[in-house]
């Protein structure tokens, strides 16, 4: 393929926060890819039998992989709340720039209070997802 | 569309496909499922007693839930191949474009079968 400009030209535009919201909905969208390894793993895991659940569950256990899931229920709790925007933009709501730099704030505090709120839940009795 | 499908295309003049929209409408469709079993996933799981094998085993083993794990781990699929479709699109370039969009595809596939399956076996109890 010839070699040809390519559009947009992202770095001439004057940074927003409403692009922030756009990439991290892609990265987001990436790192829930790749947790969808976690979410199999773990219906195999019970499916399997007591063993390979315990094996499974003292892996999720360990703090690394604890810090890991509360980023990634951070990730799903942003990609969820902003794929709503999306789809409400795809319904011609909330295009205007004024609202869609609104909704841009608003879904990233959504995110973070449902991402608090389930950490709450899933800590309530001390026990680890 | 594949360039050899759209060349193909073109040299029988066949004119639009008429599934342009196909990726972007199957993006939204698995998209709205998502908005619907992904709380109710996340909100069932935060709210059992513990996470001990038998909880789950039995929380798993109802018809219903089985029915909406496996339409979860689905539509999560769906969507996630699609997504990652479109970044592989953005980002690989030459040989390892096509490459990259086989094996997501076929990674993709095979989750969603396994999951489906781990799913069905526990719902039968067997």
């Amino acid at each position: 393929m010839a070699q040809r400009p390519l559009s947009p030209h992202v770095f001439i535009y004057r940074f927003a926060y409403t692009m922030a919201t756009s990439i991290f909905h892609r990265a987001t969208g990436v790192a829930l890819s790749l947790s969808l390894l976690l979410l199999v793993g773990f219906v195999v895991a019970l499916a399997a039998g007591p063993g390979s659940y315990a094996s499974y569950m003292s892996l999720a256990a360990s703090w690394p992989v604890q810090l890991l899931l509360a980023v990634l229920l951070l990730c799903f709790s942003f990609h969820f709340a902003n794929g709503i925007r999306h789809l409400l933009w795809d319904a011609g709501i909330g295009l205007e720039r004024k609202a869609a730099r609104f909704s841009a704030k608003l879904v990233t505090v959504l995110a973070v209070l449902a991402t608090v709120a389930l950490l709450a839940l899933f800590y309530r009795h001390g026990a680890a997802p | 569309m594949s360039d050899a499908a759209q060349a193909l295309s073109q040299a029988l003049g066949r004119g639009s496909a008429h599934e342009g929209a196909h990726h972007w409408r199957a993006q939204r469709l698995s998209a709205l499922a998502l908005v619907l079993l992904a709380p109710w996933f996340a909100i069932s799981l935060a709210l059992l007693p513990d996470y001990s094998y038998a909880e789950l085993y039995l929380w798993a083993s109802s018809l219903w839930h089985a029915a909406l794990l496996a339409l979860l781990v689905g539509a999560a699929c769906w969507h996630s191949m699609l997504g990652v479709q479109v970044v592989i699109e953005d980002y690989v370039r030459g040989w390892l474009r096509p490459a990259a969009l086989v094996l997501s595809g076929f990674l993709h596939v095979l989750l969603a079968v396994l999951g489906v399956l781990a799913i069905v076996r526990i719902a039968l109890g067997s």
